[in-house]
């Protein structure tokens, strides 16, 4: 079931340490891709068939292709703002296997031709920061890093930038600009970072997971990497799982698992007398899944599509029927109007419309008309905004109320006290 | 007046040529401040400006968009309560009231003898071990609520 690719040494602490990364093979791999055309490892990457694991799941090596062929400066940056809600695997890669990250960089940075990357992390990440600001020293220190790259020529610099709390900064513009000194705001696009991106240079912008699969890839070739997950969706992806199960953790499986069979056998089942009611499958952002779906679904970019939802950044939210579905709702809802940028007006009085009206059935007052408003409201924000941060929040909201409408109405008719609700509630 | 030590202000002066732009430096220089005051306050604003030679509503607009920025005098122990979905699912907001109940403060109050604020703040990335809280820089997860007290107390609450 899993299968430790990405994931082999993060139980060893030495890992953490250049010396211990360089006895499990550390750098070997981008004293390797430094000899090969920087072409050929962006085929390599192309015909692996590498997604970003961000999220949005868009093909790697295709985004590199965008970046114009001349010789303009150009920058990768490394999105560490892990923020979506149930998301939790790249501190976990960063926190046990800095050096990894920094050679998938490497390698990435030589393949598109940029001198200069960032690391983006989120600024609660204190102690993630502080691994992956060590390890950079280490890897100057090392010539990994700087002018002439194990004598290749190659010369290259890295720094982290810590953001300071805001989950738009995850959105890849709202990086730039945050990274660039301004509030973390998306901008429109097109122009898409590859053309204009940090200060209007072409920018690439990969996740954390993304990166390090990269020196997989071109240790063992597209085809090895192949091997793992379906035709479609190929590889191996590290899995958040959270919520109602007994073992909660980041496991790394190959795409196209049964849901069933990592809820049930990798992360031990739920907890004892309790059944399934939904489950989240990628992120906060992605439509919610009933129990009979969950049961049936395999964890691919297609099949979750298929079935209405997505991948994005493989956050399993699990969810046992101890839970009120209204109350799940508000605090997404909560969250949505919470991290709106406040740019455009669809997100941003659409998400306090959402969480006002959730709120509302929440506490006894709501009326079974106000599902069609959720639906309606919803349905206006989507599609109208300059990042997807207002579908992220139209999608929970329009299938929470449509899968789970029998739960809403029994809520509304009990005016609020239905059992579960618990905590009290964001107002 | 506000002033930072000689150091911090050779921070900020370090930080200006570190970046592509000067303006990447405002949110390494508002850390800064924190670092040393406990919070942003808005006098902070008009020092950097002279500091960094950046108009004082871009640092402003900067120091109001991010949550990290605290924009009042919170507690020596910053209590930060995760109540998205996954802790919520686990218990953390019943977390934060008692927390609340017990410190005699409302969310995002100061303690009276200064010690400690509770805030309910959004996911922080620790959803495999819910429910769990940041407390100034750190990070303790698969907590209960007497567990949360004890290391409270343990940290000097």
């Amino acid at each position: 079931m899993e299968v430790k690719l990405l994931s082999e040494h993060y139980e060893k602490p030495e890992f953490q340490k250049l010396e211990g990364y360089k006895k499990h093979g550390g750098y070997q791999v981008l004293s390797k891709a430094l000899k090969m055309d920087p072409k050929a490892i962006i085929e390599e990457v192309k015909a692996s068939g590498l997604r970003g694991r961000g999220g949005a799941g868009f093909p790697t090596g295709t985004k590199w292709s965008f970046l114009p062929a001349n010789g303009e400066p150009r920058y990768l940056l490394c999105n560490a703002d892990e923020g979506e809600p149930g998301t939790f695997k790249d501190r976990l890669m960063m926190e046990r296997a800095p050096h990894q990250l920094i050679e998938g960089m490497l390698i990435s940075a030589f393949a598109i031709g940029s001198k200069k990357s960032y690391i983006y992390i989120r600024g609660e990440y204190d102690y993630p920061i502080a691994v992956v600001r060590a390890a950079i020293g280490e890897a100057y220190k090392a010539g990994y890093l700087g002018k002439n790259i194990l004598g290749s020529g190659f010369d290259h610099d890295m720094d982290v930038y810590a953001g300071a709390g805001a989950y738009i900064c995850g959105e890849e513009t709202g990086m730039i600009s945050s990274l660039e000194g301004l509030k973390g705001q998306p901008k429109l696009k097109p122009p898409f970072p590859a053309i204009q991106g940090y200060l209007r240079k072409p920018t690439i912008v990969n996740n954390v997971e993304t990166l390090a699969a990269v020196k997989y890839i071109i240790r063992d070739g597209a085809a090895a990497y192949r091997k793992y997950g379906t035709e479609k969706s190929a590889g191996t992806k590290l899995f958040s799982v959270s919520g109602n199960v007994v073992r909660p953790g980041n496991y790394e499986v190959p795409l196209g698992i049964p849901l069933k069979t990592l809820i049930n056998d990798v992360c031990g089942g739920l907890r004892p007398g309790r059944q399934l009611k939904a489950v989240i499958p990628g992120g906060s952002s992605a439509p919610v899944l009933t129990a009979e779906e969950s049961w049936k679904v395999t964890m691919d970019y297609e099949a979750l599509a298929q079935m209405g939802s997505m991948l994005g950044s493989g956050a399993v939210i699990v969810i046992d029927d101890s839970n009120n579905m209204v109350d799940m709702l508000s605090v997404l809802m909560h969250f949505y109007h919470h991290e709106s940028c406040g740019q455009c007006t669809p997100c941003r009085e659409g998400t306090g419309w959402l969480n006002k009206i959730v709120h509302r059935i929440l506490h006894g007052h709501g009326e079974t008309k106000d599902l069609d408003l959720i639906s309606k409201v919803a349905q206006q924000m989507m599609g109208k905004t300059i990042c997807a941060l207002s579908d992220a929040a139209a999608m929970p909201a329009i299938s929470f109320v449509t899968k789970f409408r029998d739960e809403f109405e029994s809520h509304i008719r009990k005016g609020g006290h239905t059992a579960q609700v618990r905590g009290a509630a964001h107002a | 007046m506000f002033t930072l030590s000689p150091e911090g202000q050779e921070f900020v002066k370090a930080e200006l040529k570190r970046y592509e732009t000067t303006y990447s430096a405002i949110i390494p220089c508002l850390y800064r401040v924190q670092k040393e005051h406990g919070w942003v306050p808005p006098e902070a604003v008009s020092y950097l400006s002279k500091l960094m030679a950046i108009p004082e509503a871009h640092i402003d607009e900067v120091r109001c968009f991010y949550t990290m920025f605290n924009q009042k005098p919170v507690g020596k122990l910053h209590v930060q309560v995760c109540t998205n979905i996954s802790c919520a699912m686990n218990g953390s907001r019943e977390l934060a009231d008692a927390l609340c109940k017990h410190f005699g403060v409302n969310d995002g109050e100061v303690s009276d003898d200064g010690k400690v604020t509770v805030s309910r703040v959004e996911c922080l990335g620790s959803c495999g071990t819910a429910p769990m809280m940041q407390v100034n820089d750190q990070y303790l997860e698969n907590l209960t609520t007497e567990i949360a007290i004890q290391k409270l107390k343990e940290m000097g609450a």
